[in-house]
């Protein structure tokens, strides 16, 4: 099996039911603590953006969306690339800049693509994404396909002139893409209030008539319905929308950030809506898993993400001569 | 004189100190660099000192907060912007390039624009392709901006309040490997460091080798490595305007020169100055000029091959002793194995 069937198969096992999204879930949280762990071991150089705390939102897109429709995804990526299907090796093994990374090692931890589960190259530029992911819908349009684009971004993201542009433009032709703000409440170390007059970046979406839709981020239920709908709009020729998610980063915001700049308190109330225990609680509570399945489930996801931690270990480096590779296109050197 | 040991990050902090506490009208701009002091931390404690009024953050609107800048700065005030990385520019190039350098010349003098942008720049840390880069190919070749770039404490100083005091727009460019790096400098108005003038870092005899920026260390690594060669070390500090005089001056007595540029090898400052040198002392060097650069390509993340990316001293001394012993211009590492393939 070639390395984009694996992400293939992992991403249509989220089509299975909800064990296996809440099981993504829980990988995505194991990767990224292996992630910390690794960073904190000195296997990682540059920075590196966690997720801890917004799985839901990632595991909800993916849920959603079809592998041919493309996502433009930010650093911030680790867990939407693991729910689109990237294997954890790939993703660690890229964080590592290892050979086994799903670009060789080259990109790093902000730099995670596969094309085939619909990821485009993610962006370390913050708003760069969304236009792109409005050129991907105008792909769709002009072909006539009923493929969509989704552009993931931040709360900070929403003050940037290219998602402006790229929103009123998507709306004047009405393009097949969902805009789907990931509402930390932080942009880097500055409080949403402080940087934003608005508290819902949904509200924007008004400036640009288009529908705007605020969802619980920490439901991963809620954030698959939010975004299957707006999906659906786009495929039916009925333009973009904006689909604000509420969620919050248990961490900082990259590496060496404590997030000292939080309120006290504000991390331990995010927590008691834990998006990996809420999901728990509703299998347990529907009857549809046991608490020994969950353990299971949590004890095979610790195991996979040790054995791909394993594997990216023992992988070497790129070689010197990929440097040079993949410039540009062979016969245009 | 007063002299103090400060790392290049705070020296930074120490330039942009003592130029708010010297001068109302500026102010510093950028995002997180208030409250939270900058991502570099060369900005802390400023806001405390100074005031929300002269140290703004903003939102991450890079295009309006560089063009606020640029209508401050022409309506009087003289704006010091940080850029994190210096890649996020890339979002508002247009003000600077096509709006801040223009105002002089589209008004006859009598609109213009005392700006500074200051950003971090350049590769070594991991922080992969759109992190990483220097990009001072983006300002240079723009009249009407000039572009410095930090080597030390005492430049990352002296450059910044000179940039500052400067009436036209400059950008600084700060290697983010060297923010850590620790000097004992001399601060206030002998510390500064004049824009346009180069430095010669170490004198010798047998080769000139100009460079700028992180590269300086590099290239004073390499010439530590060659023992039996006699290499004079010029950093230009200013990249535009760039100091020809003390550059000719140099290789003029040692007869060779090679230039150690961190950038790609199209399009680099290294080509002006080679192309300068060349003309100018067409028959009277001993070796034609070589030129030391990274590779066109983006910037790769892992470790090994971000080191391999980068010029290292082992590579800047093999290739200058190369260059002294054959006479002729070695090829760059990528062309060799090109050839060998
Ligand atoms: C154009 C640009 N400006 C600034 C940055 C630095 N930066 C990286 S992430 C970030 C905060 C983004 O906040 P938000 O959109 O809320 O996303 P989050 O990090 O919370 O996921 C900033 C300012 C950047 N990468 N690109
Ligand atoms: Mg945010």
């Amino acid at each position: 099996m070639s390395a984009d069937d694996v992400s293939l198969k992992r991403r249509q096992a989220l089509q299975d039911g909800p064990v296996q999204r809440l099981e993504r879930m829980m990988e995505i949280r194991r990767v990224e603590e292996s992630v910390l762990e690794l960073f904190n071991d000195g296997y990682v150089r540059g920075s590196t953006h966690l997720a801890i705390g917004q799985e839901a939102v990632a595991v909800g897109l993916a849920a959603a969306a079809r592998p041919t429709d493309m996502v433009a995804c930010t650093y911030r990526g680790h867990g939407t690339a693991l729910a689109l299907g990237l294997p954890p090796e790939a993703v660690i093994g890229e964080i590592c800049g290892r050979q086994v990374g799903c670009t060789d090692g080259l990109g790093g931890s902000m730099h995670l693509v596969e094309p085939d589960v619909g990821l485009l190259p993610t962006f370390a530029i913050v708003g760069a994404g969304i236009p792109v992911a409005t050129g991907a819908a105008l792909t769709a349009w002009v072909r006539g396909t009923d493929d969509a684009a989704v552009a993931v971004f931040g709360d900070g993201t929403a003050n940037i002139g290219a998602f402006h542009e790229s929103l009123n433009m998507a709306a004047t032709m009405k393009l097949p893409v969902v805009f789907l703000c990931e509402n930390n409440l932080y942009g880097e170390y500055s409080r949403i209030d402080r940087t934003t007059p608005v508290a819902d970046i949904a509200d924007r979406a008004a400036a640009y008539a288009m529908p705007g839709v605020v969802v619980d981020g920490q439901d991963v239920d809620a954030v698959t319905a939010a975004i299957g709908e707006a999906l659906a709009r786009a495929r039916a020729g009925e333009g973009p929308t904006l689909v604000e998610a509420k969620t919050y980063r248990y961490s900082g915001h990259s590496r060496t950030d404590a997030g000292a700049y939080r309120p006290d308190g504000e991390l331990d109330q995010w927590k008691q809506r834990d998006p990996i225990e809420l999901g728990t609680a509703r299998l347990l509570e529907s009857g549809i898993a046991t608490q020994e399945d969950v353990a299971a489930l949590e004890a095979s996801v610790a195991e996979r993400v040790q054995a791909a931690v394993d594997i990216v270990l023992a992988s070497p480096h790129p070689d010197e001569t990929e440097i040079l590779r993949h410039v540009l296109a062979p016969a245009n050197r | 004189m007063t002299t103090t040991r400060l790392r290049v990050r705070q020296a930074v902090l120490q330039a942009l100190h003592d130029e708010l506490e010297s001068d109302p009208d500026v102010v510093l701009i950028g995002e997180d660099i208030a409250a939270a002091g900058g991502v570099f931390k060369a900005t802390e404690g400023l806001v405390d000192t100074f005031g929300p009024k002269r140290v703004i953050d903003t939102p991450i609107s890079e295009m309006g907060f560089l063009g606020a800048a640029v209508g401050a700065a022409a309506t009087g005030l003289k704006p010091v912007v940080e850029m994190m990385f210096i890649e996020f520019i890339g979002v508002a190039l247009d003000q600077l390039t096509t709006q801040a350098a223009r105002f002089r010349y589209l008004s006859r003098g009598r609109v213009t624009v005392p700006l500074v942008v200051r950003g971090s720049a350049g590769a070594g840390l991991g922080f992969g392709a759109q992190h990483s880069q220097m990009l001072d190919h983006w300002f240079r070749g723009n009249a009407g901006l000039k572009v410095c770039v930090v080597s030390n404490a005492q430049n990352a100083y002296g450059l910044l309040r000179s940039a500052i005091r400067d009436p036209d727009p400059v950008v600084v460019l700060e290697p983010r490997v060297l923010y850590g790096e620790r000097q004992e400098l001399v601060v206030g108005e002998e510390g500064i460091v004049p824009l346009g003038k180069a430095r010669t870092v170490r004198e010798g005899g047998d080769v000139t080798v100009v460079t700028a920026g992180a590269m300086v260390p590099v290239v004073e690594q390499a010439a530590a490595l060659m023992s039996d060669t006699s290499v004079e070390i010029v950093d230009l500090q200013t990249l535009v305007p760039w100091d020809t005089d003390t550059v000719v001056a140099s290789t003029a007595s040692t007869g060779r020169l090679v230039v150690v540029e961190e950038g790609p090898w199209t399009g680099g400052w290294s080509n002006d100055v080679a192309a300068h040198v060349s003309s100018e002392l067409f028959g009277r060097l001993r070796a034609p000029v070589a030129r030391v650069t990274c590779p066109d390509a983006p910037i790769p993340h892992s470790g090994p091959l971000e080191a391999r990316y980068l010029p290292s001293p082992e590579y800047v001394a093999e290739q200058t002793t190369r260059l002294i012993t054959t006479g002729r211009a070695p090829l760059p590492w990528w062309a060799e194995e090109e050839k060998v393939q």
